[in-house]
């Protein structure tokens, strides 16, 4: 019988959630990695117990976890103890909590700053990986976004780590500057048809595609309105929460921005508003339902000011149209009293016959729709502050 | 031997006790001490300095004979009661309330 897996990430530590295909009850594994921060957690599609799990602490830094057996156990994909941690000539080995930018003139062009929030330059600082992407067809080659933003890439199941370059060099990198939780790259989509076909986000830079598997990339933003910046209309600087798509119909795109759900139907050279009929198009997540890829689902938030639901009822939005014609989802959500948040990777969808959709809060409730959103379940409620959710689909 | 003492997350991180001891060999500096913990426990590079500038991480602080040693140069020699196994270099988190 099918069952389902979901990853859990907390200001705290992790969480493993797991339950059988009906969806209704639950074990709970965790803490993994208690009092660290877990930005992300995802498992590999062609292999499930290939798990990768960014840990990240303000004082002790950054460190990137393995497991192989679905979240049981864990390691460190880097130098065994005992080995010496320098290569011959003493130069440092690669480890896998070791992400240092590309400065070489041969992979890429070297920038060494970006915009400031007083609006000089800054150097590039890293601080954590917010997201880690899995490739589609290969355990052991796997993305990561990281603060401050840049991409990259491991081929040995994050032993080692190498920045694709070419995104920082392209030359809007010194118009990047930081949102207000730091200049993250926080999202990264494979498009499973076409793997050199890579679509990432940078809170506050925008959206951007590679169709050479990392080499090369345009910004994708023409179409975005952000009246928080200087020229509402600019090539970079838009604050982009968020991007989804569906795996049959990868170029079509969908994107929660700071302000305004969006939508493009040509890989991101275009975008147009969907927010139609939302009470309030604010948000982090949004994601596609996984057998419909017109279906898609917000957590609406009243403002960049207060961070919570309208009316302290929380809410998700479904459109079966592909954007501007939704529907409130709130059977089983609270209805009053409910002041959380709901942060850009904290939303997944299982793609089990029954479409199930999972958000996570700051409120530390994890919530789970076994009926494509039509009515909602805790499946916990008192953990810490969720930072991300993914499901992994197991047979 | 040299002792150091690890804060709680590292020691987990590390499945090292609270205690750590090391073999360095030359002058018992903050460099040669943490060359030493580092080799023995590799998980712990990055979390303690920067993997490329050396640099301690700004919420972590080195005592030394009850001293605060965070600020020196990282090759200045250890007092003698570290560099001879007499006590712990103490290696701790900055308290963070809330």
């Amino acid at each position: 019988m099918s069952k389902v897996r979901v990853l859990v990430g907390t200001r705290k530590g992790a969480f493993v959630l797991t339950a059988d295909g009906t969806r209704r009850n639950w074990e709970i594994s965790g803490p993994h990695f208690a009092g660290w921060e877990i930005y992300h957690m995802k498992g590999s599609a062609i292999d499930p117990n290939r798990i990768y799990a960014s840990q990240t602490s303000g004082w002790f830094g950054q460190v990137i976890q393995r497991s192989d057996d679905g979240g049981k156990t864990w390691f460190q994909p880097g130098t065994p103890p005992g080995e010496p941690t320098a290569g011959p000539g003493g130069m440092p080995k690669g480890e896998s909590n070791k992400f240092v930018y590309d400065t070489s003139g041969e992979t890429g062009k070297p920038l060494t700053t970006h915009l400031w929030y007083d609006g000089t330059q800054h150097p590039w600082e890293f601080k954590r990986v917010w997201h880690i992407e899995p490739s589609h067809t290969d355990p052991n080659l796997v993305y990561a976004g990281v603060e401050d933003a840049a991409l990259f890439k491991s081929t040995d199941g994050g032993t080692t780590w190498h920045e694709l370059s070419g995104l920082r060099g392209h030359g809007t990198g010194p118009k990047w500057q930081p949102g207000a939780g730091g200049m993250c790259l926080h999202t990264v989509v494979i498009d499973k048809k076409n793997p050199n076909r890579i679509y990432i986000a940078i809170s506050a830079a925008g959206a951007f595609r590679t169709d050479d598997g990392g080499k090369t990339w345009k910004p994708i933003n023409r179409g975005l309105h952000s009246q928080f910046i200087p020229d509402p209309n600019a090539e970079v600087g838009h604050c982009v929460h968020h991007v989804a798509l569906h795996p049959a119909r990868p170029d079509v795109l969908f994107m929660q921005k700071h302000w305004d759900v969006m939508r493009s139907d040509n890989a991101g050279d275009q975008w147009h508003e969907v927010s139609g009929n939302l009470p309030t198009d604010f948000g982090f997540v949004i994601d596609v339902h996984a057998h419909d890829p017109e279906t898609i689902y917000v957590v609406p938030i009243k403002s960049d000011g207060e961070h919570y639901p309208l009316d302290g009822k929380l809410r998700v939005y479904r459109s079966k149209s592909g954007g501007n014609e939704w529907q409130e989802l709130s059977k089983g959500l609270p209805e009053k009293d409910c002041y959380v948040n709901v942060l850009r990777d904290a939303m997944a969808v299982d793609t089990l016959d029954s479409c199930g959709v999972y958000f996570g809060t700051t409120g530390g409730q994890v919530y789970c729709s076994s009926d494509s959103g039509d009515s909602w379940a805790p499946i916990v409620r008192d953990l810490p502050a969720v930072l991300s959710v993914e499901v992994q689909t197991l047979q | 031997m040299i002792r150091v003492v690890l804060p709680p997350h590292l020691r987990t991180l590390s499945s090292a006790g609270s205690e750590v001891q090391l073999e360095v060999i030359g002058p018992v500096t903050q460099r040669s001490v943490l060359d030493a913990l580092e080799a023995l426990y590799p998980m712990l590079r990055g979390t303690i300095r920067d993997h490329v500038s050396l640099q301690r991480r700004p919420f972590l602080r080195f005592f030394a004979c009850a001293e605060d040693w965070s600020n020196e140069s990282m090759d200045v020699p250890y007092p003698a009661p570290i560099a001879n196994g007499e006590e712990p270099l103490l290696i701790i988190g900055a308290i963070a309330g809330g």
